[in-house]
């Protein structure tokens, strides 16, 4: 009996939880679906309306900006390409990284250490002008170029490899030299794809990280044509259910994956079975 | 360190070389820019710079707004960090309870986190719009709520916008936490103690301690760092400063402000915290807790 009450009433606080969380997001995606006169009257609405398509549709491919010059469309492919792009870049040279690190008998090994470390207590937001002026000297500002690489300069990844090269037995590379494999072989053959759960885990959660970036995509894009979908939102122009519709889009992606593919991230990034 | 490695070679480098090259010039030379900005004194039409030792330091110290965002940073970093720590883990303890649906919870719980801040902070702009936001009405009836003038109201704007979805995160890694703890821990303590809210905290609790602490440390950084999206996209530091995190703060002056070197001083002071932090969390935290 006890266990039943104890039980349901985890049930109770969980439903609490799911409901904050969901409700919010109901509500705007809801209040999309209706036009603006309705909301500007009634406020947020709990039910669906029926303009779904005509402002989902109106918002993916309205010119807006200053110079209306870019779609929302344009938008969601800026942010999926730098998003690909830090995930990629980011996951690849920690990969190559940690592997150094773990599997050379390096001299200065600590020093080498502490210079890809001690970077993970300096995130992009303390050094973004001087960031951004390096970016201008290099003519990078307004190119792919320049949204990804100062994102992927980050030593997350390479943390967590470390970590997950120091759990592989010693065997595994002794029986690799009695087969005669060199070190491009033995990363390529035994430890990447050993590596798999860890670097699938990695590339979602830069992938996200680097899909969520507002701050740099806002300083470093000037023209209207490299605008990614989270800074896009504060600067398109619109009538709230197309704001609404806009916010909503905004998050999909991320959730998507988070959702698709949680087992293969919370594997990696906790090395559970 | 592993007992077994390849020789130290020059195929070593090219393995290093990429990420270290990405660091060095996007990482390492905008940070000797940002001390060089520091101390250095732009003049009024950009064309050079003076140095003048610590003045851009005694500057900041010197202006109230300073010590503001301070303030704010202090107090928003301290608050998200116990809501969405202590909501986290009640969910996570409730998760771990329930014999079914453990998984659908997990999911339905999950995606939050997945959300940019600054897409949290313009839904949150919704529910505290003065025309038809929910929670604005809600809190005026309540108590006469009115986030654009008074500051005790800014502030519960922002922390609610800035803590529901990092209550994602604390979950999932508690969750992660409770179910690494090994079962015969669990069964003992159940033999030992029958009352299930003292073992929480006798024996459970004290074996989630590095999850609490890893926590802590991820929590302040993202109200430090993270929650620029959700200022920017919500009270824009609204009224008058009282909610500009440092961050915000230091943007503003060098990207409205054109003060370089007030900027640089700026971050250079939060380089300085964030650092006191992790020595802090390595020598005293870590020391103290038991793994295992």
């Amino acid at each position: 009996m006890t266990r039943f009450i104890t039980s349901s009433l985890s049930h109770f606080i969980l439903l609490i939880g799911i409901l904050i969380m969901v409700v919010p997001v109901w509500m705007i995606f809801a209040s999309s679906t209706h036009t603006s006169s309705m909301i500007n009257m009634n406020g947020l609405q709990i039910f669906l309306g029926d303009s779904f398509y005509e402002n989902y549709l109106r918002v993916l491919l309205y010119q807006g900006g200053f110079f209306k010059e870019i779609t929302a469309l344009k938008m969601f492919f800026n942010s999926f390409i730098m998003a690909t792009g830090v995930a990629i870049l980011s996951v690849v040279t920690s990969l190559m990284a940690a592997y150094a690190l773990v599997y050379y008998r390096i001299k200065h090994a600590t020093l080498l250490f502490w210079i890809i470390f001690i970077t993970i207590l300096v995130p992009l937001e303390l050094r973004i002008f001087p960031t951004y002026s390096v970016m201008a000297e290099l003519n990078l500002v307004n190119s792919y170029f320049g949204l990804i690489v100062p994102i992927s300069a980050s030593a997350i990844a390479t943390l967590f490899f470390r970590q997950f090269y120091k759990t592989i037995p010693d065997e595994l590379l002794e029986s690799a030299k009695l087969d005669g494999a060199n070190t491009w072989r033995f990363f390529v053959d035994f430890l990447i794809p050993l590596s798999k759960t860890m670097i699938v885990a990695m590339l979602i959660f830069m992938f996200v990280f680097g899909y969520n970036q507002y701050l740099w995509p806002l300083l470093v894009t000037t023209s209207e044509q490299y605008w990614t979908v989270v800074m896009g939102l504060k600067m398109m122009s619109g009538s709230i259910v197309h704001r609404f519709a806009f916010v909503m889009m905004s998050m999909v992606p991320p959730i998507l994956i988070i959702i698709v593919l949680q087992k293969h991230f919370i594997k990696g990034v906790f090395q559970d079975k | 360190m592993k007992k077994v490695q390849f020789k130290s070679s020059y195929s070593q480098y090219l393995f290093l070389a990429p990420q270290l090259g990405i660091l060095l010039i996007f990482l390492y030379w905008p940070i000797i820019q940002t001390f060089r900005d520091a101390f250095t004194m732009q003049d009024a039409f950009g064309f050079g710079a003076t140095f003048v030792w610590f003045d851009n330091f005694l500057f900041i110290f010197d202006d109230p707004a300073y010590f503001i965002a301070f303030k704010f940073t202090i107090i928003y970093s301290f608050v998200i960090t116990l809501i969405t720590g202590s909501i986290g883990l009640l969910l996570a303890v409730q998760a771990n309870n329930v014999m079914h649906g453990k998984s659908t919870y997990k999911t339905l719980l999950i995606w939050p986190y997945a959300i940019a801040p600054a897409v949290v902070g313009v839904m949150a702009n919704y529910f505290f719009s003065e025309r038809f936001g929910l929670l604005y009405h809600l809190f005026h009836e309540l108590w006469g709520f009115n986030w654009y003038e008074s500051v005790f109201d800014s502030y519960i704007y922002v922390i609610i916008a800035g803590s529901w979805k990092q209550i994602s995160a604390n979950f999932i890694f508690f969750l992660a936490g409770l179910q690494a703890i090994q079962k015969s821990v669990i069964e003992a303590s159940m033999i030992d103690c029958k009352n299930s809210f003292r073992r929480f905290w006798t024996i459970t609790f004290p074996l989630l301690m590095p999850t609490t602490f890893f926590l802590i440390i991820i929590n302040i950084t993202y109200a430090f760092f993270d929650t620029f999206g959700i200022i920017d996209t919500t009270t824009i530091g609204a009224p008058s400063g009282e909610t500009r995190t440092l961050v915000y703060k230091a943007y503003m002056d060098g990207f409205r402000g054109l003060d370089l070197g007030s900027a640089g001083a700026q971050s250079i002071m939060m380089m300085l915290i964030v650092l006191v932090i992790t020595i802090f969390q390595f020598r005293y935290i870590e020391g103290k807790i038991h793994y295992n």
